[in-house]
């Protein structure tokens, strides 16, 4: 077959032919994946829950119920119920304020407030560095590991700060980043009540706005400082 | 040329990478492990093999001067395919290649190739130059990856060899994607002339 | 504030070149010379300017309103090629002194994928319009600023003696590389 002349007709026909058929085959590989892509991303953040909750037998992603923080955001609170009875929750949490940007947490609380595990889902902090803390922060040695703290004495801050945490070596913007969202993840689940989460959320906006009158002078302190240590 | 010449052709003496110096973004941004790299690879070698087929079937359909939306048009497609198709069935991957994977359309390699070869052979050996092309691709970002990832951190593949604090970090970073590059560079010239 | 923001963290930060990685063909293509170095980044900060505003809207209105979101590679490619020939077209007849210092850079600026790389990421990072205008100016500069410095310094690479084997590309790369590691000192002022 003879190659096509470069007319307008034939332009126009053979574009317009390759654009439908284009789109024909997008539709319909978008179609195929749509459900598994919504499925991975389903399962991968049940995998994180289930890591940091104690065994459950509910859909924490079904009764996901979003919680106020003390500094005014709203994180996402999923609760782990067995037997009809609460035994923890998983925490989405996040900072602006990591080295690079963003920090996505995923925290697990028992019911009393102890820290179960965590699981860094996003970050872009420096590899080798600020990347630590995804195994740093549940090392048992020294005071680096959180696990098993509890948040109900106060936030958790570094040692450099007054705290009683180790700081990542060489990484402590990064670390008090990461810190920042426990405390921030605890503070919006204090207020709720695992399991009956819905009613009580509202609750705990009265309750975060108190608190975050007290957070907030600490708030300015960490952020004036980050600043120092950068110059 | 026989079908094997424009396989081999494209792995050695018209590798992507080392010779023509095309595709950099990738090559450079997708690189921090072996298995990444690998990965990457795979990724623009399927979408070249596949628009390679379409477009020199579709040669004599296409109005000269129409050619390159039409190719982009074909290869924008083929790259959201794979798209979707590693978001839903690998989505980790998905996630550390990131913006990459939609940037294949842009990538001068699989254009380059619709234009100097697709377009004026038949469907056979446009495939298999898709496939000459894809494996030195491949096999460049494969060794960028694995060069990077051992001396970085002293693994390769995940398996450690060495003990991670023997490793230099800057490897892992931008900047040493940058130098291994060069230098592997370097070291394919002088081998080739050898 | 927060535009300050995304304009140090674009340009000096998240370097598009030097930390993100888009745009390296031109980067080593076209950075023999000061001058040209300095026409190309002209003309990427005008088409990316251009082209992040266009896809925006088009994302907004015509994809996410009515659930296209799966055409979106293929829909800004497309954008950006014929934007790119509308630029081109439209610089020949209103400003001809233009057209001459930028021409030839235009249709090398399609295949740059800092071009699609900037209008995905403004997405992905979920911008408002503002925000993403002024994320693209930003980027542009950086790009601009990164393509310069290393034209001069390759300008100055060209009289000194380098061992044979790094000559050319090799050479290029590594001191490609030792910029990036300049521009790492930035990293942590936002």
């Amino acid at each position: 077959m003879a190659k096509l002349k470069s007319t307008l007709p034939n332009m126009l026909l053979s574009l317009t032919l390759i654009c439908l058929f284009a789109a024909g085959v997008l539709a319909t590989v978008n179609m195929q994946t749509a459900g598994p892509i919504a499925a991975a991303k389903a399962a991968a953040l049940e995998n994180a829950i289930k890591e940091v909750t104690p065994e459950f037998d509910n859909s924490p992603l079904a009764d996901a119920y979003r919680a106020v923080t003390s500094d005014g955001d709203s994180l996402v609170i999923y609760p782990a119920l067995k037997g009809g009875e609460p035994v923890g929750v998983a925490v989405e949490s996040f900072t602006m304020n990591g080295f690079s940007g963003e920090i996505r947490v995923i925290v697990g609380f028992d019911t009393e407030g102890k820290i179960l595990n965590y699981s860094v889902l996003q970050h872009a902090e420096t590899p080798g560095l600020g990347s630590k803390m995804q195994e740093w922060f549940r090392t048992d040695k020294n005071r680096q590991s959180v696990i098993g703290r509890s948040l109900a004495a106060g936030n958790l801050t570094v040692a450099k700060d007054g705290g009683d945490v180790d700081a990542i070596t060489a990484s402590t913007i990064t670390s008090r980043a990461f810190l920042q969202t426990l405390n921030r993840a605890y503070s919006a689940y204090k207020g709720t009540d695992a399991g009956t989460g819905a009613t009580a959320a509202t609750d705990a906006v009265t309750e975060a706005t108190e608190a975050a009158e007290a957070t907030e002078t600490t708030e300015t302190t960490e952020s004036t400082e980050k600043g120092g240590e950068n110059e | 040329m026989s079908n094997l010449k424009t396989l081999t052709n494209g792995i050695l003496k018209e590798n992507p990478v080392f010779v023509l110096l095309l595709g950099m973004c990738p090559t450079l941004g997708t690189t921090s492990s072996a298995i990444n790299g690998m990965s990457m690879g795979l990724a623009t070698m399927f979408v070249l093999i596949c628009s390679n087929a379409v477009i020199s079937l579709l040669k004599n359909l296409i109005p000269d001067q129409v050619r390159i939306p039409a190719y982009i048009v074909v290869i924008a497609t083929f790259v959201t395919v794979v798209q979707m198709c590693m978001e839903a069935f690998v989505p980790a991957l998905y996630a550390s290649l990131g913006l990459f994977i939609p940037l294949i359309v842009v990538n001068c390699i699989v254009l380059g190739r619709a234009e100097a070869f697709a377009a004026k052979n038949k469907v056979l050996p446009s495939i298999f130059d898709g496939i000459g092309i894809g494996l030195g691709f491949t096999l460049a970002l494969t060794l960028l990856g694995a060069t990077r990832e051992f001396l970085g951190t002293g693994k390769l593949f995940s398996l450690t060899l060495m003990p991670e604090e023997y490793g230099s970090l800057i490897f892992v970073l931008a900047p040493g994607a940058f130098i291994a590059l060069g230098y592997l560079i370097a070291i394919v010239n002088k081998l080739r002339k050898a | 504030m927060e535009y300050i923001l995304i304009f140090i963290a674009a340009v000096f930060v998240n370097n598009v070149v030097l930390a993100q990685f888009l745009g390296i063909c031109p980067f080593l293509g076209v950075s023999k010379k000061v001058s040209t170095a300095a026409g190309m980044g002209a003309a990427v900060a005008f088409v990316l300017t251009i082209a992040t505003l266009v896809t925006f809207l088009i994302q907004k209105y015509v994809l996410d309103a009515y659930g296209l979101g799966y055409m979106q590679t293929i829909s800004f490619i497309l954008i950006i090629a014929a934007l790119v020939q509308l630029v081109e077209i439209i610089l020949k007849k209103v400003s001809p002194s233009l057209y001459q210092a930028l021409g030839v850079f235009l249709p090398l600026i399609t295949t740059n994928c800092c071009i699609l790389g900037v209008a995905i990421l403004v997405i992905q990072k979920d911008y408002n319009l503002m925000q993403a205008i002024v994320y693209a100016v930003s980027t542009a500069i950086g790009f601009a600023l990164a393509l310069i410095i290393f034209a001069g310094i390759r300008e100055q690479l060209e009289m000194t003696h380098i061992p044979k084997g790094l000559k050319g590309t090799p050479i290029a790369l590594i001191t490609a590389g030792l910029l990036a590691m300049a521009f790492m000192g930035f990293s942590g002022i936002v």
